[in-house]
């Protein structure tokens, strides 16, 4: 059994971790409040976007821009959004393992697919499976500005345009609420599906529908890229606050266990004084 | 007086939304006045300096790519990024047109003219609309 001494350092360094941990979930829990606001700030562009590319698509049936056709797919692309630190939990390795079957399923050669990492968990991870990884961004802040992200998405953006791969798919935790994040797959390019929020008008172009294409599409491909990025730091935020809660937690569970168990020894340690002291007195008698 | 609503909206959150007389703003084909009770049109934008017209007064705002998206009663414009001129951080713009400028005379290999003249652009649109001179 472990010595009195022994238990009580056991006890003080344990405080210390949750006291840290603790500290970084609420670092976590007010940082998980901004990027709620951000995202929320992003919404009405996005809308917007959407709208007026929904309109155009829907308008005229004539109109098609190659970034929305698909093509024969003789490589893939995966965009995914993972994060620079540790401690956040399950929150890059459900992101990783969902990508790896992905690719396991699809694909037999490495010579298929490419790989287009946000973060640095990501980038490391693939980098050990020694996968061609086009670009990568690390170190992002945490409430990242457009212009930080700007950089990858028109480059990804770039490259299917100009043919090095035929479409994209973006992976990246889906904030649903501050306990549950959801591994998302996205198809981004080719872009499909383009559903309008509101009420469509019909417009004049000026100068043509395929020149407002020409610049409103990247520009949507782009904000897209953005919105997972955004929607991924709050997930990141929230496991990191998750994880360090239940750190928390499972820190004070063990300091009451090691508590009883130190006063137990101490409990031992007297009884066994009094019993020695005890005895020696009745050898004297 | 008619007015238009404008509203311009950045991915970074909304920018500006107010009330305006006229918008005078830099298109791909040139400069467009747009009226209250305009026909619902989509344009894209260049880099440059809106001008929102208001009663007695016009402010200014820088805006870098993106659209502008009219309605009859409406006016919304996309922009990847777009400041007031009350905004703009003018030590910035001045540094980054200081290394543009830079990039652009050395004439090295390897140097991307497209990028360096864009952000060249950015920047001294930016001293503009802070300066006030459009």
């Amino acid at each position: 059994m472990a010595s009195l001494r022994d238990i009580k350092n056991r006890i003080t360094s344990t405080k210390k971790t949750s006291q840290i941990t603790n500290a970084m979930q609420m670092v976590s829990a007010s940082k998980l409040s901004r990027a709620e606001i951000n995202a929320k700030a992003f919404v009405p562009y996005m809308e917007k976007v959407q709208d007026v590319v929904a309109s155009i698509a829907a308008g005229s049936d004539n109109t098609s821009h190659p970034m929305m056709v698909a093509r024969p797919v003789a490589k893939t692309a995966y965009l995914v959004i993972t994060s620079d630190r540790g401690l956040v939990g399950g929150y890059n390795a459900n992101i990783l393992r969902k990508v790896m079957n992905r690719i396991r399923e699809r694909h037999t050669s490495k010579d298929e697919y490419v790989i287009l990492s946000v973060g640095r968990k990501g980038t490391e991870f693939f980098q050990k499976q020694e996968m061609t990884i086009l670009e990568s961004s690390i170190g992002l802040s945490d409430h990242p500005t457009f212009a930080e992200i700007k950089e990858i998405a028109r480059k990804a953006v770039g490259m299917f345009s100009d043919g090095t791969y035929d479409e994209v798919y973006m992976y990246y935790n889906h904030f649903v609420s501050a306990i549950s994040q959801e591994v998302t797959e996205k198809k981004l390019l080719p872009l499909s599906n383009i559903e309008s929020t509101g009420s469509t008008a019909s417009y004049e172009f000026d100068p043509s529908a395929e020149a407002i294409l020409e610049v409103l599409l990247p520009q949507y491909a782009e904000s897209l890229i953005f919105g997972a990025v955004l929607d991924g730091k709050a997930s990141e935020h929230a496991a990191s606050m998750t994880a360090m809660k239940s750190a928390t937690d499972n820190a004070s569970d063990l300091i009451n266990g090691l508590t009883l168990s130190y006063n137990r020894a101490r409990q031992a340690a007297i009884t066994q004084e009094i019993t020695e002291i005890v005895g020696g007195a009745a050898a004297l008698e | 007086m008619k007015t238009i609503t404008v509203n311009i909206v950045t991915p970074d959150g909304p920018v500006y939304d107010s009330e305006v007389s006229m918008i005078i703003a830099v298109t791909a084909t040139g400069e467009m006045g747009v009226l209250p009770g305009h026909i619902p049109t989509v344009a894209p934008l260049g880099i440059g300096a809106v001008r929102l017209k208001k009663e007695n007064s016009t402010e200014l705002v820088a805006v870098n790519g993106g659209f502008l998206e009219i309605r009859p009663d409406k006016a919304t414009i996309l922009a990847q990024s777009a400041e007031l001129a009350a905004d703009i951080d003018i030590a910035r713009a001045q540094e980054s047109a200081k290394r543009a400028e830079g990039l652009l005379q050395a004439k090295k290999d390897g140097v991307d003219f497209k990028r360096a003249e864009l952000s060249l652009k950015r920047a001294m649109n930016r001293i503009n609309v802070y300066e006030g001179n459009v």
